[in-house]
């Protein structure tokens, strides 16, 4: 009974503070989340809603001539070509990254992990400028070798899957390293410890750990992979039903004023774009339910 | 005195395999795909001359652009301190209906190719779009000036700010705030002394990370700028321009314009991100 006391003065003191809160949760909030919401709205949400709106605009025929055009088929040939390239190549390098970065202790970690953010951290026109010094047959430091060889990059597909590979090379790397370095080494050491092979170890322990973060990786690397367009469009030469890719072909025929077919093409890669997240939201979950 | 010398290991000791392969592969494959071609733009630039080289970056072209490019990103990663802050608050303290799927709609910016948002936003923002009919009458033109590249790059960079602070205001313990209030702060006042303070290097973080994405952005600005040099010329186009017209010198000399920027702001964003995880644990 001693303690009643203080506990009644504590409990209205709560009440007094819950009454002032709960006299401004009527307005301040409200209107808080009405600007944010308006923000939220007329930024992002429009743009995407508009993509699919212009696209069936003047009806789903035009919708599906724009999309079967041989044109556009090429593109997204070439662009599906790009990426079962730059797909297995990036995530496999992303988990190696990831291993050496994430489950082991060394001097110059931190600036490991930097170069690997290298070309998030440059203009996508530079990439595709720096690719052009190197292979450009007229300009480049390459061009003799190359010309003795016959072989040509600028301007043609190894280019723009080079351009590609540069720009989507973070992706899987960044999604891996804070959560394995998180999850720590002891499931491996355990393992290892029992006689699994190193290569067991990753493979039963390491990469279940880390499945929902790797397939997120591997999805922003396909979006980017599919969208890229300031890098490709420096090192592609833009030649029509050769080295057009996807977001290029939108450029092509939203400057000819065929905007329906733009953003019924448009529309394609909106969709990668839902799909990813859609698939971002699940991975979150996933790995907040195994923490 | 202690002469005792600890021996020097670039890493610690550690039973899990594979540290050579993977690290090896995983430098190999950086030093020839990002490296090497890094260091070669430096080096033409390098066969320009200092003379030449110091003409094309004061040109008036060059010069304009860059103004454009700061000025713009500047303004959009200001906007999106402001706004981010505002979502991520109310996204993390307030419920309202259709919550879940607002945040996770946040990163669409990210996800959506760049030539997308361009031509998606650019439709809008015309004075005959949805958005853009309703400041035409007001005399106010977004699209094709410099306002249009702004609002372009506020839709690129947006999720930065956002995606910082949140993780900051979860962990902000509710007994700080309650402390103050029982203390007889006002709400405004905890806001400002407790909580602000306390978000502050993830907003500048967010705010860093946004303007360096916003100055290297390309496919959405080259569709709503309209291009006009000296007016509404960012400094990537400016490359682009330089390149196709086979002007290689100009091109390299921009660029590395460009990427000293980029290395700098990548510098700042370090250590400002070492400066959010760490300025606790000296106290």
């Amino acid at each position: 009974m001693a303690g009643s006391i203080p506990v009644h003065i504590k409990r209205t003191k709560q009440n007094q503070i819950q009454k002032r809160t709960a006299k401004d949760k009527k307005i301040v909030p409200v209107f808080l989340t009405a600007i944010a919401l308006i923000f939220f709205v007329l930024m992002l949400l429009v743009p995407l809603v508009s993509v699919f709106v212009k696209a069936f605009e003047q009806g789903v025929s035009v919708y599906y001539a724009a999309i079967s055009d041989p044109m556009a088929l090429k593109a997204i040939k070439l662009t599906l070509f790009t990426m079962s390239i730059v797909l297995p190549i990036n995530t496999a390098f992303g988990l190696i990254a990831a291993w050496a970065v994430a489950k082991f202790k060394f001097i110059g970690k931190n600036l490991l992990i930097t170069i690997i953010d290298l070309p998030f951290a440059i203009s996508p026109v530079v990439a595709g400028l720096i690719f052009v010094l190197l292979f450009s047959t007229s300009h480049g430091l390459l061009a003799p070798l190359l010309n003795a060889w016959g072989i040509k990059v600028i301007f043609a597909p190894p280019g723009i899957i080079l351009a590609t590979l540069f720009v989507t090379l973070p992706f899987v790397a960044r999604e891996l390293i804070p959560l394995m370095e998180a999850q720590g080494t002891a499931e491996e050491e355990a393992a290892l410890t029992l006689g699994a092979s190193g290569f067991k170890t990753f493979w039963l322990i390491t990469l279940p750990n880390v499945k929902w973060a790797l397939m997120y990786g591997v999805m922003l690397t396909a979006a980017r992979a599919a969208g890229e367009f300031g890098a490709v469009s420096v090192v592609s030469g833009h030649i029509r039903g050769l080295t057009n890719t996807v977001p290029l072909h939108v450029e092509i025929l939203y400057n000819e004023y065929k905007f329906s077919a733009a953003f019924a093409v448009a529309s394609l890669l909106a969709l990668i774009a839902v799909i990813n997240l859609i698939i971002k939201n699940i991975a979150d979950w996933k790995i907040r339910q195994q923490a | 005195m202690n002469l005792s010398i600890k021996p020097f290991k670039i890493r610690q000791h550690s039973v899990i395999p594979g540290f050579g392969i993977t690290m090896g592969l995983s430098l190999l494959y950086i030093t020839l795909l990002v490296l090497i071609p890094v260091l070669m733009v430096f080096i033409s630039s390098s066969s320009i001359g200092l003379t030449k080289f110091w003409d094309i970056a004061s040109s008036d072209r060059v010069l304009a652009s860059l103004k454009v490019s700061f000025g713009t990103s500047f303004l959009a990663a200001a906007i999106n301190a402001v706004f981010g802050l505002l979502l991520a608050w109310v996204l993390e303290r307030y419920t309202f209906p259709g919550k879940r799927i607002i945040d996770g709609l946040i990163d669409l910016p990210f996800a959506l190719p760049t030539a997308v948002a361009g031509i998606s936003l650019t439709t809008l923002y015309a004075q005959n779009g949805w958005i853009g009919k309703l400041f035409a009458p007001l005399g106010i033109r977004i699209s094709y000036t410099p306002l249009g590249i702004t609002v372009a790059l506020i839709f690129i960079s947006f999720p930065f700010v956002v995606r910082t602070v949140q993780p900051v205001l979860q962990s902000i313990d509710s007994e700080v705030e309650e402390a103050a209030a029982c203390l007889g702060a006002t709400r405004f006042q905890t806001f400002r002394k407790i909580i602000i303070p306390e978000l502050l290097p993830s907003i500048i973080t967010g705010f860093a990370l946004a303007f360096a994405r916003a100055l290297g952005e390309y496919g959405s600005v080259v569709f709503i700028s309209g291009n006009m040099p000296l007016k509404t010329e960012i400094t990537p186009l400016l490359i682009r321009t330089k390149l196709e017209q086979y002007d290689y010198a100009g091109g390299t000399a921009v660029a590395v314009i460009m990427l000293v920027i980029s290395f700098i702001m990548l510098l700042i964003i370090n250590l400002f991100q070492w400066w959010a995880s760490n300025r606790h644990k000296s106290s």
